[in-house]
């Protein structure tokens, strides 16, 4: 026992942990900064009047009042995309291809967790007024299985789909990425229409994931917002930093990332000096699989509804949020996701009463992907793609 | 090369946000699996000479048959298919083949339009029922306007389905210019003083959405906010502005799968208020969905133009047929494409007998319609005016009054009007 507490490496346990705390504090801080300063400049504009004479408050106070929740929102979507993100930048690290299927792994991950629960419901086993720690058990067991379902599933598209691709030029894998994603989407949609007839799926009410601590509230206005945050966010936050840093500490403190990281560096000397580079690949897969698929899981409990296009959009952002850290970077992949899904939730949010009504939420998303491209522009390689040597 | 590299993948992204855009995606338009499809023999052609049988007619129906709409789609082809099977015996006593083609629009306009290409390419397709939304009924009845076949919808209210003036195009149900009015009232009734609209940026949700905010700001009711989404997951952003403008009411001009999402992230946000929607929003699957926030707070109502079936004194006979055949009860705008089914029959028979028996034209039939007086359907007694609107149509306000989907047929009419068709 003595033994093995000493070889943890507890740097590696606390490094991101400390740099998850460090992303999210600093990219909340600078986007509340920006958010701050602009709705001061603007409140002296029209819009300020407008904001004054719908809320009978200053832009500037509704900013504030709004910010916590937001910050929570923006925090609990980014730790989803970060997730996913970790996926893509893992098998670009080790095969520098990108592998489009990753959004369906995802898919696969959320329809497994969602069809179990649901199975579960139906035994009633599960209800509303089941004990909270039995409820957290059948959860943890559908996070399981979700990733056991996409970890597998991502080992055997690599096996069929990308292996042999694996001497052809970059674009072909590229192809067959985006082929295995189409086909996949329709695999879901031809089994659940097969097993339930159903194409979008509710998962079901049970434990007290859906109840909200409330911390109190704010005046606005005539009224005032109670700041909250809902326990399934904070499972959604507390599952992914934990696997994040589950993952870390296999990559950088383990032998078999020691492996993954030479394989990433050069492949072919990886191979000399006596790793199975197969094996590793695999592994990779197995990994980023796993892990989207319990993102996939936790979608589903935050957001409620899934159908078989579920990982479209998800796995759109995620790759955003791989480049936009720098791809093949999972320090990278972290910081990405955390700074795009507090960006889609600022602008979402702010959007809309910033531009007086003429731009709404609806887009959140042009605006997410125009700063995708601004970035790329002055830094071609991600935020953090060159300073950091390391590869996953 | 990293630097190309690069350059495709922004690429590659821009080009699938750009299809992004458009639609999620989908696949190749195809008809549904138990569709005859466009094969019309050259044999059974209108204008070959009648031995004993005279040729086939095929009825086409176009509703989602797959993806989050297609309970309220599916019912409207069995719907269709139930009065088919019942009312066909005219036809098949003067020598006709009469068939069912169900198509699969999957409530996308894209492939609404490339099926509607398909049937009217079949000449033995004389009426067709459908479709669900107003968003694909509009680009598709383009396309049966031009080959002159006649087309009955059971659950269209979009003005603009009917207010192009077409011969053919056809709807047994009310507008939306009519029920965004009455929903807007009701909310009045209610005390409402401020609302918070939603829309989901299709030519129906969008619709009666501003339909309702017109009357609602004739009315005195603050608009807090109006806001167009296709978000179907994360509504949290939108939450956070509806909080902040705190209205008593929120509607969503839409259907359900998209509001039942919203509807809970809001209760569950704190929001305390009335939601409301328009008749899309009538689906046990959004119970199924929203579960207690139906119920919960202020609770939940919808205006709508097709009632639940105890309302209709006709329907008792179908909901029994229906139950016995398909398994389930008749989900909203099922009994009305019983109707719509029961139109297309009736007409394409005076059109045979007008002509002594034989064949119609698609044009006779599509006149036949128009000149039918007082059709007694199960839900109603039908005269088409001069654009295809009925006469006199039914609204109705109806609040949720349990979280149990399996009760969703027990919800509480509040309040039944009768209203023409607002003249031009």
């Amino acid at each position: 026992m003595q033994r093995f507490l000493k070889s943890i490496q507890l740097r590696e346990l606390l490094r991101p942990l400390g740099q998850m705390i460090a992303f999210s504090l600093g990219s909340s801080a600078v986007l509340s900064l920006i958010i701050i300063i602009l709705a001061l400049i603007l409140d002296q504009t029209a819009v300020g009047a407008s904001t004054m004479a719908r809320f009978k408050v200053s832009l500037f106070s509704y900013t504030i009042v709004n910010l916590p929740q937001v910050l929570i929102d923006g925090l609990t979507l980014g730790f989803v995309y970060a997730a996913i993100a970790l996926g893509y930048t893992m098998v670009y690290g080790v095969l520098e291809f990108i592998n489009f299927a990753h959004s369906e792994i995802f898919a696969i991950g959320a329809f497994v967790g969602v069809e179990i629960l649901i199975a579960l419901k139906g035994r009633e086993i599960l209800s509303t007024e089941m004990s909270v720690g039995n409820a957290y058990w059948w959860l943890i067991l559908a996070l399981l299985a979700g990733m056991a379902a996409a970890g597998l599933a991502a080992v055997v598209v690599e096996r069929l789909a990308y292996r042999p691709l694996r001497g052809a030029p970059r674009l072909v894998p590229l192809i067959s990425a985006i082929g295995v994603s189409f086909f996949l989407q329709d695999a879901i949609r031809l089994i659940e229409s097969i097993t339930t007839g159903q194409f979008h799926r509710i998962i079901p009410t049970f434990g007290n994931f859906d109840q909200r601590l409330t911390f109190g509230s704010m005046p606005l206005g005539a009224g005032s917002i109670s700041l909250g945050v809902q326990i399934k966010s904070l499972i959604v936050i507390i599952a992914a930093v934990v696997m994040l840093i589950g993952l870390n500490y296999l990559v950088n403190a383990t032998k078999v990332g020691k492996a993954i990281r030479a394989v990433a560096q050069d492949r072919a000397t990886a191979s000399l000096m006596g790793i199975d580079v197969n094996h590793i690949i695999a592994l990779t897969f197995l990994i980023g699989g796993m892990l989207g698929g319990a993102a996939g899981v936790l979608y589903a409990l935050k957001f409620t509804r899934i159908d078989p296009f579920v990982g479209f959009f998800p796995g759109l952002k995620a790759f955003t949020a791989a480049v936009l850290g720098g791809i093949g970077n999972l320090t990278g992949a972290l910081l990405g996701g955390i700074v795009l899904g507090l960006l889609e939730t600022f602008a979402g949010t702010f959007m809309s009463i910033f531009t007086m009504g003429a731009a709404g939420a609806e887009y959140k998303d042009i605006f997410a992907f125009s700063i995708l491209i601004l970035v790329l522009i002055f830094r071609p390689h991600g935020l953090m793609g060159e300073n950091v040597g390391q590869k996953a | 090369m990293k630097r190309l590299f690069t350059l495709l993948s922004v690429l590659v992204i821009a080009s699938m946000a750009l299809a992004a855009c458009g639609q999620k995606p989908t696949e190749a338009p195809a008809p549904a699996t138990e569709a005859p499809a466009t094969e019309a023999p050259a044999t059974e052609a209108p204008t070959e000479p009648a031995m004993v049988e005279k040729g086939t007619i095929k009825i086409a129906t176009q509703s989602p048959l797959s993806g989050g709409q297609s309970s309220l789609g599916v019912d409207i082809k069995n719907g269709a298919q139930l009065a088919l099977e019942q009312l066909a015996g005219p036809l098949t006593e003067m020598g006709f083949k009469v068939e069912l083609a169900p198509y699969d629009d999957q409530a996308n306009p894209d492939t609404g339009v490339a099926n509607a290409k398909q049937i009217v390419a079949d000449p033995a397709v004389l009426c067709l029922v459908g479709h669900l939304n107003s968003g694909v009924m509009i680009p598709s009845s383009e396309e049966y306007h031009n080959a002159g076949l006649a087309a009955v919808s059971p659950a269209n209210t979009n003005p603009k389905v009917t207010d192009r003036g077409y011969l053919e195009v056809n709807r047994i149900v009310g507008r939306d210019d009519v029920q965004g009015v009455v929903g807007a009232e009701y909310a009045n009734s209610l005390g409402v003083k401020s609302v918070f609209i939603i829309h989901d940026k299709t030519a129906y949700g969008q619709g009666v959405a501003e339909f309702f905010k017109k009357r609602a700001e004739e009315l005195g009711i603050t608009v807090a906010g109006f806001e167009g989404t296709e978000e179907k997951a994360n509504f949290d952003p939108l939450v956070t502005s509806i909080l902040a403008s705190n209205p008593d009411m929120v509607y969503f001009g839409g259907i359900y799968d998209q509001a039942g999402v919203l509807f809970k992230q809001a209760r569950e946000k704190g929001y305390q208020g009335t939601f409301m929607g328009p008749d899309g929003m009538d689906s046990s699957v959004l119970a199924e969905i929203a579960g207690e926030a139906l119920v919960s707070g202020g609770g939940m109502v919808y205006s709508t133009v097709s009632g639940p079936a105890s309302v209709y004194p006709g329907t008792a006979k179908f909901v029994e047929d229906f139950k016995a055949k398909f398994g389930a009860d008749p989900q909203p705008f099922a009994a009305q494409a019983y109707d719509a089914m029961a139109i297309c029959l009736k007409a394409i028979e005076d059109a045979a007998m007008a002509k002594g028996g034989e064949m119609p034209t698609r044009e006779e039939v599509a006149k036949a319609i128009r000149a039918l007086k007082d059709f007694p359907g199960i839900t109603g007694t039908y005269t088409f005016n001069d654009i295809g609107d009925v006469t006199s149509a039914k609204y109705f306000v109806i609040k949720v009054v349990s979280a149990d989907p399996a009760k969703w047929g027990e919800n509480e009419v509040v309040q039944t009007l009768d209203i023409a068709p607002p003249s031009k």
